[in-house]
């Protein structure tokens, strides 16, 4: 780890991306995730990289199809509408098996929505916002520090994969500023080593090999059908074994458990200490991983816990996958707040009791 | 005995799926013998559309990408900042890049990609069945216009040669036509001098290639080759609109 440093969210992202070895950047502006596109311009060309302005969301995935496909290490980032237009281009992705590390900096939503932080993207990014059978893989920091963590390793994620891996933080994260220990920088792949590292990538036959096709379109229905049920299924069963990350405190013998990610989830850490000196047992599950979703978690709620309480800022999205997990064995209520309205912990305490009460 | 005549290295042996008569074919040799000719079928790199093309790659013998429909110049722009001395192509029909594409064309015009574009021309939507593309002419039937494109109701027809020639960051600018032996010969220089621009390093390099739709224009092969030398070549003149002194 590098030395601390007091640093805004989004250039300590991009920061992050660098020192793992990112070289090629294509970004839009959006608020609130501006700082990434203006420091990769600013910083890519002095380690020999490259960065384009694209002129939409839509250009800058399709730059990364590109990139990817040719065996670069990419990063693309936007927000919450940004991420929406960009949604044919990660089933795209998805399909063409390519690396990708994409920054989604939520805002609330729907529509052109606001510029304050949301996580109502909890569907289009856990659901596949595009067509078709396929998932990306999304992780949820908490904290600039661990985003700097996630997007460093996200990378080889998304080589070890094939495929598109998302960070998902908000506007909160973006726009704020931590102390912060970045990753080391590490050598980036050169032009020369890309064939031998990703024998499927774009790089020319040089008359030395069948050439790459690399495919999108299926026409022949079996063909494709065999594609989603023997390439991308156990490529995500084994996601699902392999990535589920969650952070559990206090959940044995808890009596109300919170499941909360993101900043959201420091608003709910809190809360739990104003709620424990009034004598009530709160425990916290902070899903890291969106999806594949933190199952796992959930089997360690035992007897004692009355009360599961989703604490998000959507109308309850990822909620859903929380009841999924639960398979109904505890009643899940829901704190939350929307349009960019946050959440404070003493609200979560009061609304805590009140949900005890009622049930 | 000594060849006198090799099909080129870069075309895979491979049956077509293009329609009989359809110019695809011609359009797709003429790529791949300068590509062999200037020895870049090992550097190659193509990106392939969303249309009747879509499978390019089954007969081209280099690498290459499917984009989504209209994203060719985007994705180009991509493989070309990893890998900036290839030789990179788009090929791309009216539908994609004159319609859904246009914004991707323009800005990669715009900020002079050093790849070259081959756009085919045949004024109408060929895969999805024959539909009005932003180059059907006034007059001409397609599924979408069954009594022929009006003006009132569509529009005229976009010339994207003439589009582009404003645009400074698109050094080479070439309209040709594959309805005649003569004007596949011209077809071919254009392609040379497209990857001559790119090789060189100057700037964006555009060849559009009037072609013919026989199945969807209702025509044999013969008449539709009448039909674009009568028709389509009025409306879009056979001309080079700008060629950087480099490569003249």
């Amino acid at each position: 780890m590098q030395e601390k440093r007091l640093l805004k969210g989004n250039e300590a992202f991009a920061i992050a991306a660098i020192n793992a070895g990112c070289r090629f950047y294509f970004g839009y502006p959006i608020t609130p995730q501006n700082e990434v596109p203006e420091y990769m311009s600013r910083e890519l060309k002095k380690v020999g990289g490259s960065f384009i302005q694209a002129e939409s969301e839509l250009a800058s995935v399709n730059m990364a199809y590109g990139a990817a496909s040719a065996g670069g290490r990419v990063l693309i980032s936007s927000s919450s509408p940004g991420i929406a237009l960009m949604q044919e281009g990660f089933s795209d992705l998805a399909v063409i098996q390519a690396p990708v590390v994409a920054i989604n900096v939520m805002r609330s939503g729907p529509g052109i929505g606001g510029i304050q932080p949301g996580q109502a993207d909890y569907f289009q990014v856990t659901r596949g916002g595009g067509n078709g059978d396929y998932h990306i893989i999304v992780y949820a920091p908490k904290s600039i520090q661990e985003a700097c963590e996630m997007i460093y390793n996200a990378f080889d994620v998304a080589d070890e994969y094939r495929n598109p891996v998302m960070i998902c933080a908000d506007g909160m994260l973006g726009q704020m500023m931590e102390p912060v220990c970045v990753p080391e920088p590490r050598e980036a792949m050169k032009e020369e080593d890309i064939p031998a590292a990703k024998p499927w990538a774009l790089t020319g036959h040089k008359n030395q090999r069948e050439r790459n096709a690399i495919n999108s379109v299926f026409l022949q229905q079996e063909v494709l059908e065999d594609f989603n049920m023997n390439v991308l299924a156990p490529k995500y069963e084994k996601a699902k074994k392999e990535l589920p990350e969650a952070e559990i405190i206090d959940v044995e013998g808890a009596e109300v458990v919170f499941v909360s990610y993101g900043s959201t989830s420091r608003m709910a850490r809190e809360a739990m200490e104003i709620l424990k000196e009034e004598g009530i047992k709160v425990g916290l599950i902070r899903p890291k991983t969106l999806w594949p979703f933190p199952d796992f978690a959930f089997e360690q709620i035992g007897e004692s816990t009355k009360h599961v309480i989703a604490v998000e800022l959507s109308m309850g999205q990822m909620m859903q996958d929380v009841k999924l997990a639960l398979n109904g064995r505890i009643p899940v209520s829901l704190i939350n707040k929307v349009g960019g309205v946050l959440l404070d912990p003493e609200e979560i305490a009061e609304r805590t009791k009140k949900i005890m009460e009622v049930r | 005995m000594k060849p006198v005549f090799e099909v080129t290295k870069g075309m895979r042996e491979k049956v077509s799926h293009y329609c009989p008569g359809c110019t695809h074919g011609i359009a797709h040799r003429l790529i791949m013998e300068v590509l062999d000719e200037r020895g870049q079928l090992g550097d190659a790199i193509g990106v392939s559309p969303v249309g009747c093309s879509i499978v390019a790659h089954q007969y081209l013998n280099v690498d290459m990408i499917e984009a989504s429909h209209g994203r060719a110049p985007a994705v180009a722009s991509g493989i070309k900042r990893v890998h900036p001395n290839s030789p990179v192509f788009t090929y791309q029909g009216d539908g994609d890049l004159a319609s859904i594409g246009i914004g991707e064309l323009i800005h990669a015009a715009g900020r002079g990609e050093k790849f070259c574009t081959f756009f085919i021309n045949n004024a109408i939507y060929g895969m999805t069945g024959g539909q009005m593309a932003p180059t059907t002419l006034v007059g001409q039937k397609a599924t979408t216009c069954v009594e022929g494109r009006t003006v009132e109701q569509a529009g005229n027809p976009l010339r994207i040669c003439e589009l582009l020639n404003t645009i400074d960051g698109a050094v080479y600018v070439e309209r040709v036509s594959l309805h005649s032996p003569s004007a596949v010969r011209a077809a071919k220089k254009a392609i040379h001098r497209a990857f001559e621009v790119q090789e060189k390093g100057l700037g964006y390099a555009f060849v559009e290639l009037l072609s013919t739709c026989p199945t969807n224009w209702g025509m044999t092969p013969v008449k539709a080759t009448e039909w674009l030398k009568e028709n389509m070549i009025p409306y879009y003149p056979v001309k080079q609109f700008k060629c950087p002194e480099e490569v003249k």
